[in-house]
């Protein structure tokens, strides 16, 4: 029996993994840095692509917090883009209001109109079909009111008064100023990164054990109620931002624009290509769907030979957008990026 | 889902006593529009044109509750069919000359035929499972269907006119004589399908599915085969609507869109599934919608519409004359 005790041999010090926040966070900083010289690279018709597709992408990622994330299926996500939007054109058409304060005080609108709506939805415990289609009513009364409203101007809507110069305080620049690209690059780089640190914080976990089996977590002592409103605030917040943000850089807002069903459709749509409840899907839908709609108006423009009788008639990039849903949902019911994370899980 | 049609003796005298507080709501809110008005000829006339187009609205609502009780299929796409069928009518008096009203040899056939290939290409079977995946599926089809309407017909407005239109005085109101006529279909069609469900083998084999799909199965029921087949019969009911609304409303390819939210207005208020809770509640919300103009002057008439909506999806989920499940 040797007495000598054998020492363990030293193990080579190993950084710890990346925790998968850490990781998605460090991916966003690129895609970020990535992105910001693109607006001096492309074209300029091009680049207003680019901020198109970064307003698409504000809504979808504040839809799939709520519904993605929270399994609450919404189908008026227009009832807060247009709460943003008519908030902050409102304060500065009105009071003189810089933009920025008013698209905070659009996201606070917005969240404490959701937390309402939730409340009552949740308090009568409507569910799936009922759940949206209560979201839908609720859109579409804002819509009316809006309409007819003389304090909102009715269905003219408001026009931003255009400034002399550019200044960020005024979020005013020249027509073709990449400013507008990079401002919307912050304030869609900030959504997916609070988006990130939602889901993977103790609130996001909450959310999502509510949303796989709300039963099982009422009865382990999850604060339920606090934490759907939490997560419906949240999303009707950062949708409010992609409608004060839509109505400064198209200096123009009315009713249908803000609330009209389309916009919802507009939230929902590049989620569901992309992948519901995944942080990329939002990311990965917005710049598809988004570039696919400047293809067909580009197509509709200048058609070739053989599409000839589509010259200025309206309706094909809509109607291609439906394909591509239905395409998706038939074939790849969880997304782009759902489906390829299953596979490669495999 | 159970149909609503089933009724127990104990929930019948629940269902009169509910009928009974309607009715006084619906009294009281009209003597509270006399006030409102002080002209006893302008209420009656937006009475009788408020049950008169709440006819239209069970109508097309009829086939939308059929599917959505069946199924619990959320039909985002009925309002988008009822346009496309508007325009086969269109397209068919356009091209031979008929009467309107025979259109219906051809739109309800052709409805009836594209609903079944819908349900079997699009909802049925993988894919097309979760509640969500064919919220989606009939939006993106709704959008479809539009849109390819849209760039087919273009924007501007079509109407059908009815040959030998007439002004009909009906108890010291005057309607046009094709409201009437679009009621009374609303009505026979409301009785036909009541009969088919209650009284027919195929009706008895709907409801059983509706009440319990697996149960149905094992009786030797081809639930996919009735699935698709109910889906087709309440498309086809939409085919049936368009061809009796086409003479009163102007024809665009986004006119689904409005009629859309009040359908689903009034598949919630008669309970999914029953088909005659669907025309009962489209009279009320033809009454709501003349009642609003009543008292909230410029403000637009489906505002009342959605109030009434929220308030039912709040109160009663399962409709004014359903059961809870």
């Amino acid at each position: 029996m040797s007495t000598t005790i054998e020492r363990p041999a030293p193990t080579p010090v190993k950084a710890p993994p990346l925790r998968p926040q850490h990781r998605q966070l460090a991916i966003l900083a690129v895609l970020v840095l990535l992105a910001i010289p693109l607006p001096l690279l492309l074209p300029p018709a091009l680049g207003a692509v680019a901020v198109r597709i970064l307003i698409f992408l504000l809504m979808a990622v504040g839809w799939n917090i709520m519904s993605g994330f929270g399994g609450m299926f919404s189908f008026g996500h227009a009832a807060y883009f247009g709460l943003g939007a008519y908030t902050s054109v409102y304060l500065l058409v009105e009071h003189g209001i810089s933009p920025w304060i008013g698209m905070v005080a659009g996201m606070v609108v917005a969240a404490a109109v959701a937390v309402v709506i939730g409340y009552f939805s949740f308090r009568y415990q409507l569910q799936g079909a009922y759940f949206a289609l209560t979201t839908f009513a609720f859109a579409e009364a804002l819509r009316l009111i809006a309409t007819s409203s003389d304090f909102v101007n009715r269905a003219v809507g408001f026009q931003v008064p255009l400034i002399q110069g550019e200044s960020l305080w005024q979020l005013q620049f020249a027509a073709d100023s990449p400013a507008y690209f990079w401002v919307a690059l912050v304030l869609a780089g900030l959504a997916v990164a609070v988006s990130i640190v939602f889901l993977h914080s103790r609130a996001g976990k909450y959310v999502t054990a509510i949303r796989d089996d709300e039963l099982a977590a009422a009865s382990l002592g999850t604060p339920v109620l606090r934490h759907k409103l939490l997560t419906v605030a949240l999303s009707a917040a950062i949708t409010a931002v992609a409608g004060a943000y839509y109505t400064q850089y198209y200096l123009f807002v009315n009713p249908d624009l803000a609330f009209g069903a389309s916009v919802s459709i507009q939230a929902i749509v590049p989620v569901v290509i992309g992948g519901i409840g995944t942080v990329w899907g939002p990311v990965v839908g917005s710049v598809i769907m988004g570039s696919l709609s400047d293809v067909t108006a580009t197509l509709l423009r200048t058609p070739p030979e053989f599409l000839g009788f589509l010259q200025g008639r309206s309706g094909l990039d809509v109607v291609l957008y439906a394909i591509l849903l239905i395409l998706i949902v038939r074939l790849l019911p969880k997304g782009i990026v759902g489906t390829l994370k299953e596979r490669w899980r495999r | 889902m159970t149909t609503a049609t089933e009724v127990s003796p104990a929930s019948r005298t629940g269902m009169i006593k509910r009928g009974g507080v309607l009715a006084a709501v619906v009294v009281a809110a009209i003597a509270l529009a006399l006030l409102q008005s002080g002209s006893a000829l302008v209420v009656w006339q937006s009475v009788v044109t408020g049950i008169l187009t709440g006819g239209l609205y069970g109508l097309i609502a009829m086939g939308l509750t059929l599917i959505f009780g069946v199924l619990d299929i959320v039909n985002f796409a009925h309002g988008a069919l009822l346009a496309v069928a508007m325009f086969l009518a269109f397209g068919v008096v356009q091209a031979t000359g008929l009467h309107p009203y025979l259109a219906l040899v051809v739109a309800v056939p052709a409805l009836f035929l594209l609903g079944a290939a819908v349900h079997r290409g699009l909802l049925s079977g993988r894919g097309g499972g979760s509640l969500e995946n064919q919220l989606l599926i009939t939006l993106g089809l709704s959008l479809l269907l539009e849109n390819g309407l849209l760039l087919f017909f273009g924007a501007e407005p079509r109407s059908v006119k009815l040959p030998g239109e007439i002004q009909i005085p009906l108890f010291g109101a005057v309607v046009a004589g094709s409201r009437l006529y679009a009621f009374l279909g609303a009505v026979l069609l409301g009785a036909v399908l009541y009969w088919l469900l209650r009284r027919t083998r195929l009706g008895t084999a709907i409801r059983a599915v509706a009440a319990n799909g697996p149960g149905a199965e094992l009786v030797g029921i081809n639930v996919r085969r009735l699935h698709t087949l109910t889906f087709a019969i309440g498309t086809a009911c939409a085919g049936a609507a368009a061809v009796l609304a086409a003479p009163l409303i102007s024809i665009t390819p986004t006119l689904g869109a409005q009629f859309n939210i009040t359908a689903f207005v009034v598949v919630v208020l008669g309970g999914m599934g029953n088909v005659v809770g669907a025309l009962v509640g489209g009279l009320l919300i033809g009454l709501v919608e003349q009642l609003t103009t009543i008292f909230l002057n410029g403000q637009s008439s489906l505002l009342g519409v959605f109030v009434v909506f929220v308030l039912v999806l709040f109160l009663r989920p399962q409709g004014l004359f359903g059961r809870r499940a």
